[in-house]
């Protein structure tokens, strides 16, 4: 059991790898002129303006919100898809409670428009 | 005729040579491990020269011109060229960027599909790593790709890459939810995570027969987590120059165009896993045949789409997610377990 877990650090570590070994070959073969210009940041050839790292639309964060809800229900439901076949109705009926109670929320985020970019 | 297959001849005959140079069965395994994991990477690379021709052919038939066709015959050493001028274009980091998100991000991109490669099912024992949680490991190695989009736009410090990165978080984040649905369905069927298991199981009858909403389902979302062409907002060229990639170049830059196209095959290969029947078929080829010809025919499928719809506005691909294709993928799963019941009850 451990030893595949080892097997998939062993991928990790080497996709890790490969592409500062490719960076390092590009390293070697690359030109290397330095001009002021090159530093600019890219923005349609001119010159770039005010401050990059601001504050951002908070609508991208509602959705991040309502998807960790999401998450932690695939976290609950995979293990039960996996035994589905064992547990027989009383488990069946008990998920569909749990989706259920989800998705009074999900309905009251629809209700509140959440789902609509504006 | 397991014997036959010459993939699993060289893999038990590399196995007899570890077995007389290292201690112990542990270390044999992790050998062998090591191997499937060059294998993995050389599929990578040579699948991504292969599949950047293939989509620039496709993408000129299909607008009826030729695509590449200078270099070799049909233009078959274009992208070696392009890989070699990659190789010796300049490696410039702008000014202003934050140094080490900055360079990390294409590293941290490339691992997630890497990593997805250890529990794709070639063949019959062909499975590089046989995890006991194989697709759910995918799922949850895949959405690490998120991090790095978000990484490369926001250690850019360029507008535009702050935009796509952001676009690729909600995106990722919002699709990740009816892919993980439409496995739901599948696994259920199954009782198993394991994608050996899964496809074990599908000897008898494909899953695209019993769970054909969830194919779709499964296809659109893999489309917009591999941020492809309806659902390339995140790159957007004609809007935002090129997203989070606006400000890499040279080997940094064609790091990403790796990743794009190892996870292409990756979300492919665990699409023939869960519902094409991965490496069965008619036994005149072996296993792993089948399961390649089936990955490229999704492939060719994903290339099809790409070339075919416009991309989709902000909203209208927020809209697809959440108010259809996850009310859809949540009513797949009740109807799955309720079909899964009535056939038991009529004695199946």
């Amino acid at each position: 059991m451990l030893k595949e877990y080892f097997g998939v650090l062993l991928f990790a570590g080497v996709a890790a790898i490969i592409p500062l070994a490719v960076f390092a070959v590009s390293y070697l073969l690359s030109t290397k002129k330095d001009t002021p210009e090159k530093g600019l940041a890219y923005e349609c050839g001119m010159d770039t303006r005010g401050e990059t790292w601001v504050q951002f639309k908070s609508g991208y964060f509602l959705y991040a919100l309502i998807f960790v809800v999401f998450d932690v229900e695939t976290v609950f439901l995979y293990p039960w898809a996996v035994k589905f076949g064992q547990l027989g109705l009383f488990a069946f009926v008990e998920m569909l409670i749990f989706i259920a109670i989800l998705l009074i929320g999900y309905w009251y985020a629809w209700k509140e428009q959440v789902f609509r970019w504006k | 005729m397991p014997n036959d297959d010459i993939l699993l001849r060289i893999g038990a005959s590399l196995r007899e040579l570890f077995a007389g140079v290292l201690p112990g069965p542990d270390a044999v395994d992790v050998a062998m491990y090591f191997v499937a994991l060059i294998a993995c990477v050389a599929l990578i690379f040579t699948n991504a020269v292969i599949l950047i021709l293939a989509e620039r052919k496709v993408a000129g038939f299909m607008q009826s011109r030729l695509g590449p066709h200078r270099l070799g015959p049909y233009g078959m050493f274009q992208t070696v060229a392009d890989v070699i001028k990659l190789l010796t274009k300049e490696d410039y980091r702008p000014q202003g960027v934050d140094k080490w998100v900055w360079a990390m991000a294409p590293v941290v991109l490339f691992v997630p599909p890497v990593m997805v490669y250890a529990v794709l099912p070639f063949g019959k024992n062909l499975v590089p790593v046989d995890l006991n949680i194989g697709i759910f490991y995918f799922v949850a190695v895949s959405s690490v790709a998120t991090i790095a989009f978000l990484m490369a736009g926001w250690g850019s410090n360029n507008k535009y890459s702050v935009i796509g990165g952001m676009r690729a978080v909600a995106q990722m984040v919002s699709y990740e939810i009816p892919l993980v649905f439409s496995i739901l369905g599948v696994v259920m069927l199954t009782g198993s995570l394991q994608t050996s298991v899964i496809v074990e199981k599908q000897s008898g009858i494909w899953f695209i027969l019993l769970q054909p909403v969830a194919f779709v389902i499964y296809l659109i979302a893999a489309a917009a987590e591999t941020n492809r062409m309806p659902f390339d907002l995140v790159e957007g060229e004609s809007e935002i120059i090129a997203g989070p990639f606006t400000e890499y170049s040279g080997m940094r830059w064609a790091m990403f165009f790796l990743a794009e196209y190892a996870s292409l095959f990756a979300v492919s290969a665990i699409a023939s896993t869960l519902f094409l029947g991965g490496w069965h078929g008619p036994s005149f080829l072996p296993g792993w045949v089948w399961f390649l010809g089936k990955t490229y025919v999704m492939i060719f499928v994903f290339m099809w789409v790409r070339w075919t719809f416009p991309r989709l506005r902000v909203d209208q691909l927020m809209a697809l997610c959440w108010k259809y294709l996850i009310p859809v993928s949540l009513a797949n799963i009740l109807i799955t377990g309720i079909g899964i019941f009535a056939y038991r009850a009529m004695g199946g």
